[in-house]
């Protein structure tokens, strides 16, 4: 023993009945209250020293500034506590299980942030001369490739800063390839159960969408594109379908819907959120897709920081890589030119524009080819299976308890629960959700995708080690006895123990608060003065 | 491989709980004919030593700007970025949690947005900020569109003094839409074009960037005037976030939207992105903002928490009626601007933008000395540009050679030629010392003799 020099031992001693009385802080022990930083900031400091600049003849013109910008600093250790502190009410894949669905939270390796910030890649400029960052256009010339490799395809457009900027692009290259063959087309065919960003992006390139209804079993049905493709007769200018779908299901007739769009002039966009399911198992490319993003944030692992940035390059059919947008990088042989300006485009390349300053998301290229190199061919394959097996377990611990919407048969990287197995409890899938964060696990997706009813999307990842899996099926277990045995306590008003209760976002939305206004003074009656 | 938890024994036990002989009963949906066995075109596992290897040799190929006498700009800025801002946004539970859909669990990043929303506001001179954009170039494509929807008019007058890029994007996003048009004016070093003329009752909205690509600072007052008459909005644009440190605020100049890229605070270079993309616009156009919107609410025992919020906007609710189809921001990067803004505060700004335009001011003055050297413009921040006798990108290969990367030749990016082709835009940031503004000097007087 070598702790306490100072005092007494400390024994643990019995336990007794629970505090009685709330802190004077509000705060509970590691569980910290943090005001803004606004509230506890100096006008008068700051938290970087500076040196005094010179006298010097401004240049400014009449466009100075009056007063510096009203806003409080912090000095550095205030900072690291206040950031810290704040931390601490976050939910990581690093401290538990996050079984979103569709967002694929697998871990984060660090050496990708290690290489991410090497000098050579995080302190180079996008314009400084071509000749001083031969290195830079490798490693992106490098990840094209297997990207290209990856999905079977031979074009890649790596500029598009998040997946559905990645929709975007593909979708304004499908616009200019139409254009191009001197047609004019008008719709976009998407299925119920697509991402929200599916129709979002149709509408912002143009489009008018024509939703397609999902059959039985979970899956699109030829016969309704057909159909549909028949409705609107050389007006549809694409397809856009997830695969796998957002039910984790992958679409069997895949390959013949993608006939269909074909035939009818049309071409195939495909939602590459869920290739983390099938990398090194199948290629996009040999299932007819003419565009696809992919999720670098997602398929390889580069972190979601919050909310991004993420990074979607999208890979092309020959068919639409004469379109893919500036800037790329031309092979000549062992060289690599670089083109961003027209002037510089030979034959047959017609980009429809551009789509980012810069060359895009090249902090989150560095990180996604560190993950690649990482796993290799063998690894990246083996990621993909151990993603789909860790999701059938799952399936196949909870499915006797939770009800499977399309029956019980394998899902591919994640699985959809609907709500039917709460019915007559009185817990609501919200409910459920929320009662698994005093769990210590942040909830699965909900109400998503909208095709069945209470939605529950659960995607483990192939991050999460078995003895992991057991205890979160335990713990699903467990609720969902407790939500069949009638102890709505439990589930109605959680969380009890996160560092918020249930949060009214009606009221937010109702009358928006969007940032800090300093409290009016409060008035003193005089008479109590 | 390191990554995979699960061994082989396990592997073997969950088929067998799942009650199917191999793994590939589980990719039985995939077509047999496109099943693929191994992927033998690509490279095996590597250990971390090797990836490190590998990458670094990559890396090291490239010329760092804090390697050299450093002058690039033009939208992306070399600033020094204090170490505690690195740290913590390395933090797991900043860098590795989702988008706050669950606000009880993610108060960090939601009390985050909600201090960079404010800083944003206040910077700009703005009624409301949103969450993040990607970057400034996207960012300003999602304002024009903004103003299409609120103007119910579709054309834009972009000014020549806009980032030859954003214009880019926005023309590529905007332009395409069934009755859109972009008016584009030709490029305007000196910030004397006569944008008024191009503002008529068709006018939806005006793009004006300040300080512009050229590093010119522009008046927005008369504009924003003109473009009110006419029911037009003013959009105004940065690149550079620590000008406002030291210049009016656009929002004090009347402007509609401000959209910018945020890069410079709390983010280093890399090579263009990720970067943080800040908007800005008035309370009665919030319902037409892009993106995500962090909000104040209560929980269910009174406390103050943080939600997003007004999300009736979002692809996730209202698909193809949404304002946008953003999905992810910038979080992080949003993150890493606030804790550096938190670190300045605004009068370590103030000093931070002093600097920026002093070291801009000595090194115009060095470079104007420069026999043959030309300084466009009239007022200016930390960004100017020159006009040299000889063609500008010929002269920045020559200064590389010399161990100066001495700005961006515009011929780069603009090939409309002429005079063009002999203009450089020059940066100078904090991170420049006398030495290297000596140099550059020394080296362009040696390029142009």
């Amino acid at each position: 023993m070598t702790m306490n020099h100072q005092g007494r031992q400390t024994r643990a001693g019995k336990a007794g009945p629970p505090m009685p009385h709330q802190t004077f802080t509000g705060n509970k022990a590691l569980d910290m209250e943090e005001p803004l930083v606004f509230e506890i900031g100096h006008m008068d400091s700051c938290g970087v020293d500076l040196d005094e600049p010179i006298d010097f003849v401004p240049r400014l013109g009449n466009h100075m500034r009056g007063e510096p910008v009203n806003l409080p600093a912090l000095s550095e250790p205030e900072t690291m506590r206040h950031y810290v502190r704040m931390s601490r009410n976050n939910y990581a894949i690093d401290s538990g299980l996050y079984p979103l669905g569709s967002c694929t939270m697998k871990h984060n390796p660090r050496l990708n942030e290690k290489m991410a910030r090497l000098p050579g890649f995080a302190d180079i400029h996008p314009l400084q001369p071509i000749s001083t960052v031969p290195g830079a256009f490798e490693l992106i010339s490098e990840l094209a490739d297997w990207l290209m490799k990856l999905t079977g395809t031979n074009a890649v457009a790596m500029s598009p800063k998040a997946g559905a900027h990645g929709e975007q692009c593909g979708m304004m290259s499908i616009k200019h390839a139409i254009a191009a063959k001197g047609e004019e087309r008008s719709i976009v065919l998407v299925p119920e159960s697509a991402h929200g960003t599916n129709p979002a992006t149709a509408a912002l390139v143009g489009y008018k969408v024509v939703s397609i209804p999902a059959r039985e079993d979970g899956t699109v049905a030829v016969e309704a594109v057909i159909e549909k493709i028949e409705a609107h007769a050389g007006q549809v200018a694409a397809l856009m379908l997830t695969n796998p779908n957002t039910c984790g299901l992958f679409e069997p007739e895949v390959i013949d819907i993608a006939n269909a769009i074909h035939e009818a002039g049309g071409y195939f966009y495909c939602d590459g959120a869920n290739f983390n399911a099938i990398v090194g198992k199948a290629k996009p490319g040999d299932l007819g897709i003419d565009a696809m993003h992919i999720n670098l944030h997602k398929t390889f692992s580069t972190p979601h920081g919050g909310g991004g940035p993420g990074s979607g390059p999208v890979v092309l059919s020959d068919r639409l890589a004469p379109y893919a947008p500036l800037p790329f990088i031309r092979k000549n042989g062992d060289k690599l030119e670089v083109v961003e300006t027209m002037d510089q485009l030979k034959d047959g390349e017609q980009p429809f524009g551009r789509m980012t300053a810069f060359f895009g998301q090249m902090g989150m290229y560095v990180r996604a080819l560190s993950y690649m190199q990482s796993h290799g061919s063998d690894g990246l394959r083996q990621a993909s299976e151990d993603a789909v097996l860790n999701a059938n377990y799952v399936r196949v611990g909870l499915q006797d308890l939770m009800t499977l919407p399309f029956g019980v048969k394998p899902c591919m990287h994640e699985v959809l629960f609907d709500d039917s197995f709460l019915n007559d409890t009185g817990v609501s899938t919200l409910d459920f959700a929320k009662a698994m964060i005093d769990e210590g696990y942040h909830p699965m997706t909900m109400y998503f995708p909208l095709v069945v009813s209470g939605a529950m999307l659960i995607e483990p990842t192939e991050s999460e080690s078995r003895a992991s899996l057991d205890l979160f099926v335990a713990t699903m277990r467990d609720l969902v006895m407790s939500a069949k045995a009638g102890e709505k306590d439990r589930f109605e008003g959680a969380p009890f123990l996160a560092p918020r209760r249930r949060l009214d976002e009606t009221a937010a939305a109702r009358k928006p608060v969007l940032k800090w206004v300093a409290p009016e003074p409060t008035r003193v009656e005089p008479e109590l003065a | 491989m390191r990554y995979l938890p699960l061994s082989d024994n396990d592997r073997a036990d969950m088929l067998a709980r799942i009650g199917v002989d191999t793994i590939d009963e589980l990719f039985a949906d995939i077509p047999e004919a496109v099943r693929l066995e191994e992927l033998t075109t690509l490279p095996r596992r590597k250990t971390e030593m090797q990836v490190e290897r590998q990458l670094s040799a990559m890396a090291n190929k490239n010329v760092s700007a804090g390697s050299l006498p450093f002058f690039v700009g033009a939208g992306a800025y070399k600033h020094h970025v204090p170490a505690t801002v690195d740290h913590l946004i390395q933090r797991s539970e900043f860098l590795t949690s989702y988008t706050p859909y669950q606000p009880e669990i993610t108060q960090g990043t939601l009390q985050a947005l909600f201090e960079f929303q404010t800083q944003v506001t206040n910077l700009t001179g703005m009624e409301v900020a949103n969450a993040s954009m990607y970057d400034g170039s996207t960012g300003t494509a999602e304002a024009v569109l903004m103003a299409h929807r609120i103007t119910r008019k579709k054309k834009a007058v972009l000014s020549g003094g806009l980032h030859p890029q954003y214009r880019e994007v926005v023309e590529g996003v905007s332009a395409k839409l069934p009755g859109a048009s972009v008016v584009a004016l030709p490029a305007d070093p000196a910030g004397t074009e006569d944008i008024l003329a191009q503002i008529d009752d068709a006018t939806s909205c005006v793009v004006v960037q300040s300080p512009s690509f050229y590093g010119q600072l522009i008046d927005l007052k008369p504009i924003v005037e003109k473009a009110h008459k006419h029911k037009a909005l003013l959009i105004s644009v940065f690149t550079e976030v620590v000008s406002l440190g030291l210049l009016e605020s656009p929002g004090a100049q009347g402007a509609d939207i401000v959209v910018g890229e945020g890069q410079s605070i709390g983010n280093p270079l890399t090579f263009g992105g990720p970067y943080v993309g800040l908007f800005a616009t008035r309370q009665k156009y919030i319902r037409n903002m892009p993106g995500r919107v962090c909000g104040e609410t209560v929980d269910a025992e009174g406390k103050r928490g943080f939600v997003l919020t007004l999300s009736t906007r979002e692809q996730h609710i209202r698909r193809d009626k949404a304002t946008s189809n953003i999905c992810t921001n910038s979080g992080l990067c949003s993150l890493a601007f606030t804790i550096h803004m938190t670190l300045l505060g605004g009068k370590g700004l103030a000093r931070l933008a002093r600097i920026n335009h002093m070291n801009a001011v000595a090194l115009a003055d060095a470079l104007s000395a420069v026999e043959g050297v030309e300084l466009l413009n009239s007022a200016y921040f930390n960004e100017f540009t020159i006009r040299t006798p000889k063609n500008a990108q010929d002269v920045i290969e020559a200064l590389a050679v010399k161990g100066v990367l001495g700005g961006l030749p515009v011929c780069r990016l603009d090939k409309s030629g002429g005079d063009i082709d002999n203009l450089i835009v020059v940066a100078s940031t904090e991170v420049n010392t006398d030495e290297d503004r000596a140099a550059y000097a020394q080296a362009l007087k040696e390029v142009l003799a």
